[in-house]
């Protein structure tokens, strides 16, 4: 009886212990997480910057209604998840390809100079990345403009041509993502066991058909799981690469905004409810989306599963 | 038999002849800005970019380094907040990992929800600005660049993962010997703990030292600007850039003033501050693979 009080006496001081560890967490956590949450009531609110976010008045759906019946909405809509769905695909079929021919290298120098000069680009910013679009498309200087005039073409002015957007967008991106893409489709196919490949190869299986009948189903789970986690974030776009790489023109807009562009402008501009309903209605509809690809995930893969 | 292998070197041989065409895609647009950067203005205007420059023209440094306390003082603010930054986020987040990797903790469920749930939703951009600029005024000052980003759930399950793997009779034997839960966490399980730590550092760090949008959204004073911050400044304003010629220290040429080389300036400060980075990339790399490792491992 009395080793059992001192146990429980000691749990709760353990408890009380670790409880305290975490704390730190927990509070940044409430105040820079939570506390944004509740201040997503500001969607419903004629927002008025004296009265404050509680003071305020309501005013019901307005926000949304004005934002959904705005020629905007159809716009940043499509474009967000318009690109969203094409860079998985194509981070998909990329990142696996690069991967299957990463496998074929059997020199480690040169497997290793390949993955490094891949991955450059994700250890620079998308401030840098956008130097570097700038010196391939400024309209006077640019490298492609040298290209077409050497060819005896017209020199194009990139910063206005909205047609081209959506190709430099997807190159760009493709060419800062694919190395940490494809590393992660390498280090998959390096777990698969050798003895599938040999006993393949005595069965008279060429490198393609080993491909098809071990290599793909092997990193199956590892294309499902990823897959199904960028459609998760089917509504979030990557400021840095929409905001910086076509520096903001607003002739591009029709090609290159999306929501994130879009209620970073509205900050700018104080139209705060109606951007702040923007953003609810992307973190809602995340919110979903991440949840239902979580449910598909676990019934597909149920080790993967995020929760 | 010798036919066989001999059509393999030649598949191989196209497979590297692919990857070396790819690494140049990678490599040459970054050597693009190197050679930009050592151009002299009036080449590069009249002639565009050039993979490799005419001749080697230093002005756009000399620039750069005749005023460099702008320079300075967004290198100073980008290694405070990344190093700092780094630290207090790290140091927060295992502390906050570590319990949750104790089977024995009560509140082991509702502080994962809690901390998990922040990944699938959120305020949004309006909501959080509003709080952290007017109402905890934390807009144009240092904190700003640490407090809000301190916590990453992602990363709090990586620890988590990584220290519900390590043996659980250390701590009870600790335990055993009267060691407090603190002191367990600071002498048992953090040393043992080093790969995942370098990690999740390594990659904080990176973040941190390429945020510009932080000091976009709310850093208005000059003085607080990253580094990052400033090149994308530099990038689309002309204006910086006449004031840093108008502010040239005496002793240098003026006759510069008129045609000031704005672009070689440009890559020149493009350059310096994608420096520190691509010096520790090696270091990165080695870690990286660990990293991927570790992240993959299921919570």
């Amino acid at each position: 009886m009395k080793k059992m009080k001192k146990t429980s006496k000691n749990s709760t001081k353990k408890n009380l212990e670790l409880l305290v560890l975490t704390l730190p967490a927990i509070i940044a956590y409430f105040i820079f997480n939570y506390i944004p949450m509740f201040g997503a009531i500001i969607a419903f609110k004629d927002y008025k910057a004296p009265k404050g976010i509680l003071g305020s008045a309501w005013n019901g759906l307005e926000n949304f209604k004005f934002f959904f019946t705005s020629q905007d909405a159809w716009r940043i809509t499509r474009n967000t998840v318009g690109y969203a769905l094409i860079f998985i695909v194509v981070n998909l079929v990329a990142g696996v390809f690069v991967a299957l021919l990463l496998y074929e290298v059997r020199s480690r120098r040169a497997l290793k100079f390949y993955q490094t000069s891949m991955m450059l680009p994700r250890f620079l910013s998308w401030v840098i990345v956008g130097y570097i679009t700038y010196t391939l498309l400024s309209p006077t200087m640019g490298i492609f403009n040298q290209i077409i005039e050497m060819f005896g073409g017209q020199p194009v002015d990139w910063y206005s041509k909205v047609s081209a957007w959506p190709w430099i967008l997807i190159l760009t991106n493709t060419w800062k993502v694919i190395g940490l893409n494809s590393i992660m489709y390498y280090a998959a196919l390096m777990g698969i066991d050798k003895a599938y490949f040999e006993a393949a190869e005595i069965d008279g299986a060429n490198r393609f058909q080993q491909i098809i009948h071990i290599s793909l189903p092997s990193i199956k789970p590892l294309m499902i799981v990823l897959t199904l986690l960028a459609f998760g974030n089917i509504f979030r776009g990557d400021f840095g690469l929409f905001y910086v790489i076509p520096r903001d023109v607003g002739v591009l807009y029709p090609a290159t905004d999306i929501i994130d562009t879009y209620v970073y402008r509205g900050l700018r501009t104080g139209n705060l409810g109606i951007t702040a309903a923007v953003g609810l209605f992307q973190s809602l509809v995340g919110f979903v989306m991440i949840v239902t690809m979580n449910g598909i995930v676990r019934k597909v893969e149920p080790d993967s599963a995020l929760f | 038999m010798s036919v066989v292998k001999k059509k393999r070197i030649t598949y191989r041989t196209w497979i590297n002849l692919y990857f070396i065409i790819m690494s140049i895609t990678f490599i040459l647009p970054f050597l693009l800005i190197v050679s930009a950067s050592l151009t002299n203005e009036d080449i590069l205007a009249k002639e565009g970019f050039k993979i490799i420059p005419p001749f080697i023209d230093w002005t756009g440094y000399k620039y750069v380094f005749s005023n460099v306390s702008e320079i300075l003082r967004a290198y100073a603010v980008t290694t405070f907040q990344a190093f700092f930054g780094t630290f207090l986020s790290v140091l927060v987040m295992t502390l906050c990992a570590y319990p949750l990797s104790r089977k024995d903790f009560k509140f082991r469920k509702p502080i994962t929800f809690f901390v998990f749930f922040t990944m699938l939703f959120n305020g949004g951009l309006i909501p959080t600005y509003l709080l952290n600029y007017k109402y905890l005024h934390l807009g144009n000052t240092i904190w700003i660049y640490i407090l809000p980003t301190l916590c990453s759930a992602f990363y709090i399950i990586i620890f988590r993962t990584f220290f519900q793997g390590l043996p659980i009779s250390l701590v009870e034997s600790a335990k055993l010997d009267g060691a407090s839960e603190i002191r367990i966490f600071f002498q048992i399980i953090l040393p043992l703990s080093k790969p995942v730590l370098a990690t999740v550092a390594l990659l904080t760090l990176l973040t941190k030292w390429n945020d510009w949008y932080t000091s976009l959204i709310y850093i208005t004073d000059s003085n607080l600007y990253t580094l990052q911050f400033l090149l994308k400044r530099i990038l689309q304003e002309v204006e910086f850039l006449r004031y840093m010629a108008n502010n040239t220290p005496p002793g240098i040429d003026l006759s510069y003033l008129e045609d000031m080389p704005v672009e070689t300036l440009k890559f020149a400060m493009c350059i310096i501050a994608a420096g520190p980075m691509l010096l520790v990339f090696p270091f990165f790399q080695k870690y990286f693979a660990k990293g991927l490792t570790v992240g993959s491992v299921k919570g």
